[in-house]
Formats: structure tokens, sequence, C-alpha cells
């Protein structure tokens, strides 16, 4: 069983008027089969934590620990991560032009996987994907996420997700962007993953509605750079009614 | 890639385009220096003096064919003053320091089954070349000229297709990190005549090729493709001229080129010029850049002067474009390593280009050439 592990974690950027501390100490351990929120305001330093998890070289670690099933993750590269078994589905994923999606993904998936898919194999699974997640077959000769609107980018990263399947990822505002029905096919792409129960979810939101289909075992509060709160779903609950401004002076 | 721009660039008003001077001997020119135009972008100081028109050969290249049926190569010929003068010293100073030309001819209306492979091997010598490639009517062949080898070598090329020919020519430049490669590529077409022009400029110190279209009569097509990589600290220069001076000829032209490292420099200079009399002119000019890697600049200029409305289409563009730090943090994300990425981006970007030229022989050589640069390992 995998598990996450960050231990007072602290992190700068650099800023024109020279570093700015963003997280503050954060402690969270994610397992495998298990799926936490992660919810707070504007600004307060998810992505930053969803980033400095990834390897994402803007950010820099100024104290505390994340392994990986014991393995030092602050000690790998950002592929190497991955190939550990990290996934990070972006709040904004990057156009890379020139690139099409299935050279992309039979790219990464042949390092993560160590070996190159077998290649009849390999279409099925993409195409089978790609259907369960009602994306258009023709995307997977489009430049990655080139012209894509919000929503079929945030497709496009779940798909990523079920054909990696990850120990543990980050999902930073998939649900933001998406219309109802997109909502509800990109949520069971995400719950078939987890139904293996071999992967954890860290998922970052700032809406229940998402929550109504994958359902959290933790819901977790962040404020200022650090976790303030912890709770079960009714916390989430409790955000919604009431607010961020209750947590302020925690 | 994130930064593409396109560019307009102003055209410029109609003047007097025939050369100052054009000449085969090199004390009719100038000796160019970097206030001139057409040396603006070069560094002067690597060309080895050959701008100079003077520099003595010390070695020479060694020059091989394949036989293909319908083709005829005479590797030293006799050198003849009755053809047309070269537009710059370099060129005209090759001439003189020559003994023989060599030539290779497809005889009329032939249509050869398989490529004629002409291989340029340098030994590291001071050394000047011409290739007259001539089609004969209505005859095809795909043509490689292929530069490999280290060498100081100024060699031109006329490439003359009477009506209705047809001829593909590769000029591959796989050189050796020290070489220097001055050149003057002379395209003629008769009428209905039509080329593809390939330039491959992958290694080299210093690489700079000019091709031309002359059209000597209607009816002419030129494409002319090019595909270029520049390592750290190499300077690639294509000077491009197409002369629209006949009715209903055709020219396309489609540069690509990657720059990977520190200092390395490439220059796209597209000029094409329609002439009054060149009515039914259709033309197009792209030139894509992309940055890989490091400080390196990538000029780019497409000039296009237009001296009469009765044309079918005339348009030019121009990018430049930047593998950023989030692409590659995003596809590093994916469990890419910074290598293979960096492949990954440079064989989408030249894998429609290589599609165009077409060649199969040349496909998975310029593919693995440049992945071996990649990296700056040649
Ligand atoms: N380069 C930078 N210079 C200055 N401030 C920065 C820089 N990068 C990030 N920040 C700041 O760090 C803070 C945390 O940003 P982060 O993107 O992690 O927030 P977030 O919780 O994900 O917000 P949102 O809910 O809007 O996505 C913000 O206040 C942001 O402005
Ligand atoms: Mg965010």
């Amino acid at each position: 069983m995998s598990v996450l592990v960050i231990k007072g974690l602290t992190v700068e950027v650099t800023t024109e008027d020279g570093p700015k501390e963003i997280l503050r100490g954060v402690d969270l351990t994610v397992k495998a089969g298990e799926i936490h929120a992660l919810m707070g305001p504007n600004g307060s330093g998810k992505s930053t934590l969803a980033y400095a998890i990834a390897g994402h070289p803007k950010y820099t670690i100024t104290g505390g620990q994340v392994s990986l099933d014991g393995q030092d993750v602050l000690e790998m590269s950002v592929d190497e991560r991955a190939r550990a078994g990290l996934f990070l589905a972006m709040q904004y994923p990057v156009e890379v032009p020139g690139v099409s999606i299935s050279n992309f993904l039979r790219t990464s998936i042949t390092a993560i996987r160590g070996e190159a898919p077998n290649l009849r194999h390999w279409i099925k699974e993409l195409k089978e994907s790609m259907a369960g997640l009602q994306i258009d077959p023709q995307f997977a000769e489009r430049n990655v996420n080139e012209g894509f609107s919000g929503g079929e980018r945030k497709r496009t990263e779940i798909l990523q997700m079920e054909l990696i399947n990850p120990k543990i990822a980050v999902l930073d505002e998939t649900d933001s962007g998406l219309d109802v029905d997109a909502l509800r096919v990109v949520s069971e792409g995400i719950n078939r993953v987890c139904a293996k129960g071999e992967t954890g979810v860290l998922l970052i939101t700032h809406f229940t509605r998402i929550l109504k289909y994958v359902k959290p075992d933790f819901v977790h509060v962040f404020y200022d750079g650090r976790i303030v709160r912890e709770g079960g779903p009714e916390l989430a609950d409790d955000i919604e009614a009431n607010g961020y401004a209750q947590y302020v002076t925690a | 890639m994130t930064e593409v721009k396109e560019r307009e660039v102003a055209i410029v008003p109609p003047k007097d385009h025939t050369p100052v001077v054009r000449s085969l001997d090199p004390s009719d020119f100038p000796t160019p220096t970097s206030r001139d135009e057409e040396f603006r972008f070069t560094p002067m100081p690597r060309l080895h003096n050959l701008h100079q028109g003077n520099v003595v050969a010390t070695g020479s290249m060694a020059i091989a064919v394949n036989k293909v049926a319908g083709s005829r190569f005479e590797i030293a010929g006799a050198k003849s003053t009755d053809r047309i003068g070269f537009t710059d010293k370099i060129a005209a100073g090759a001439w003189s320091q020559l003994e023989t030309v060599s030539t290779l001819t497809i005889e009329a209306n032939q249509n050869l089954s398989e490529s004629v492979i002409v291989s340029i091997v340098g030994s590291g010598a001071v050394a000047f070349g011409q290739l007259d490639i001539n089609v004969e009517k209505f005859a095809s062949a795909v043509v490689i000229v292929d530069h490999i080898g280290a060498a100081t070598y100024a060699g031109n090329i006329d490439i003359n297709v009477a009506d209705g020919g047809a001829v593909t020519v590769v000029s591959l430049q796989d050189w050796d990190a020290s070489a220097l490669h001055l050149a003057q590529h002379r395209i003629t077409l008769g009428k209905d005549a039509s080329v593809k022009h390939v330039s491959v400029t992958l290694g080299g110190d210093v690489v700079r090729i000019l091709p031309s279209v002359h059209y000597a009569a209607p009816g002419g097509q030129a494409e002319l493709i090019g595909l270029y990589f520049a390592g750290a600290g190499q300077h690639t220069e294509h000077r491009l001229f197409v002369d629209h001076s006949e009715a209903n000829c055709r020219s396309n032209v489609v540069y690509k080129g990657a720059l990977d490292g520190e200092d390395a420099h490439t220059v796209w200079v597209g000029d094409v010029l329609i002439r009054a009399n060149a009515i039914g002119t259709d033309t197009y000019e792209i030139n894509r850049n992309l940055v890989l890697s490091g400080g390196g600049r990538a000029d780019s200029v497409p000039n296009l002067e237009i001296e009469t409305g009765e044309i079918v289409g005339a348009g030019h563009a121009s990018t430049t474009g930047r593998f950023d730090d989030e692409q590659l943090f995003y596809l590093q994300s994916r469990g890419i390593n910074e290598e293979e990425a960096r492949k990954l981006v440079l064989r989408g970007f030249f894998e429609d280009l290589l599609g165009q030229i077409a060649v199969p022989e040349i496909n998975d050589r310029v593919r693995d050439s440049i992945e071996a640069r990649l990296g700056g390992r040649i």
C-alpha cells in the first residue's frame, strides 16, 4: 500500500521583492485507496503545494520532508517523481505545440511503465479510456492542449491519470470549468481509478459539487499556507454554508 | 512556443534588382564586409578569409556517385567560361580556384527509378567545387548531394531544368563541427519545369547557403524546403531569392529551424520578387523557428516585392517560438526525462516537413543526426 507523507513542508517563491514564503509548514498523509479533499481560499497556497510535490522548479523547498513509500521525493527530479508514482493534474494544463496527444501519451506511458506498450493493446486501451471520458477520438491527433477548451484540458488530464494509474494523484481544481455533464464524466473517471484501490487522491477544489460524485474520506481546510482544520465530509458542507472566515483566527 | 508571433513585414518599394556585379572573376567584386546588407548577419571572422576571393585550395573534396540508368556523371570536366556569372566574391573566388567542373546529367525523357547520390566528403582541407546538375527535357529524378566530413569549402551548385523536366535536389549539410561551407545554389527553370530544392543543414561551424530560382520561361514551379538545426555556437544561414520574371510561375518556400544551446545562430532571409511582367504568379513563403534551449538567436526576414497586381497570390509568414520551462515541466511531470522531452518536441516540429521532403532515404538519417546533435553530443 502506497503512502505519501508530507511533514513540516515550507516553500517559498522568488518575487521581484525577494523570496516570499507561501507554504508555512504543511503536514499531510495520503494513503492508497483514500480520497482527501483540500479546500481553501484563493491564494492560500493549494497549487503551490501541488507543484512543490511534483517538483516545479519555480518553488524552493526551505524545510520539511516529502516521502513516497519511504523514498525521499524532494531528492528526485520531476520525471523521477512521476515514474515513482506521483501524478499532478494541473489547474492550468500547458500547451505543447507540435506534439500530438497520441505521441505524448505513448512516450509518457513508455517512460512510466519502463517499456513501450504493445501497440495493439495500447491503441485499444487508449480508445477505451477516451471513450470513457467522452473525448472525441480525433483528439489523439491534436497537439497537446493546443486550442483545447478549459473542460477539454481537464478531461485530458484525467485521461492521463487513468492511463498512468499513479500511486498518488494530486488533482488541482480538476472540477473548475467543467459543465454539469463533464463534471459527472470526469468524476466517474476519477472513481474508476480509485476503485482499483491502488491510488490515493488529493483533490483540490473550491466546490462541494464534485464531492457529491467523488466522496472524500477526509477534508482539509487550507489557509495561509497551512492546514488549519481537518475532518470528514461534513467539513465541506460547513465551508459551503459558512465560508472560510471562521478559520481565520484558527 | 508560447511567444509565437506572426510578423508582418512592410512591402519594400520596387528597385532595380539586377545584381550590381555578375561575374566569374572575383576581382570584379569589392570585398564584402558586415556593413553590406547581404552579410550583415554573417560572422565574417569565421569565414577563413574565403570572402577575400583569393584563398588557395590546400586539397580537394572526395566525390562519389552511384550509377543510375538514365544519368551520366562527369567528375572532372573542362571549365567553360560560357556561363552566367556569380553574384558575390566568395562564389567567384571558388570558381577561379577550380580547374575542373563536375556535371551530373539526367538524360532527356528519362524517369529515374532510383535516387542519384552525390557524396562530397571533406578531409579537413580548404577546397572548392562546382557541381552542375543538368536535367534535360522531360526528365525526372531525385538527386541527393551529401556533404560530410570536415572542410573549409566553397562549392556552388547550378541546377538547370529544361522544359518539362522535374527534379528534387536535396543538399544535405551533415558536416563535422569544424566545417565552413559557403555555397550558391542557382536554379534555372525552363518552360513548365519544376524543382523541389531541399536544404538540410545540421552540422558545421558556419554554413551559408544561397539558393536562388530563376524562371527562363512561363509555367515553372519551385518548391524550396529547408530544415536546419543549430547547436551551441553554430551559425546556419540560408538566403533565398526567388525571381519571378515570367508569367504563370509558382513558388512555395517552407523553412523550419531549431536552435539548441548557447550562441546558436540561424538566419533565414527570403527575398521574393514578382516583376511587372510576371502576371499569374502564385507564391508563398514561411519560416518557422523553435528555440529549444539556451540563448540562441533566430533571425528571420521574409521580404516580398510585388510589381504587378495581376497575380494569383503572394504571402509570407515568420514565427519564432520557444520551448519553455512550463512545457518542459509538463512533459517531465508525465515521466518523460528532459532529453526525451526535447526529442519529442523536436520530432513534432520537423515531422510534417520530413513528410513534405518525401525522400525516404534521408528521413531516418536526418532524424538520427538531429537527435545525436541534440544536447551537443556532436
Ligand atoms: N512568482 C510569484 N510572485 C509572487 N507571488 C506568488 C508567485 N507565485 C505564487 N505567488 C503567490 O502565492 C500564493 C499562493 O498561490 P497558489 O497558486 O498556490 O494559490 P491557490 O491556493 O492555488 O489559489 P487558487 O485557489 O486561486 O488557485 C498567491 O498569493 C500567489 O500570488
Ligand atoms: Mg490554485
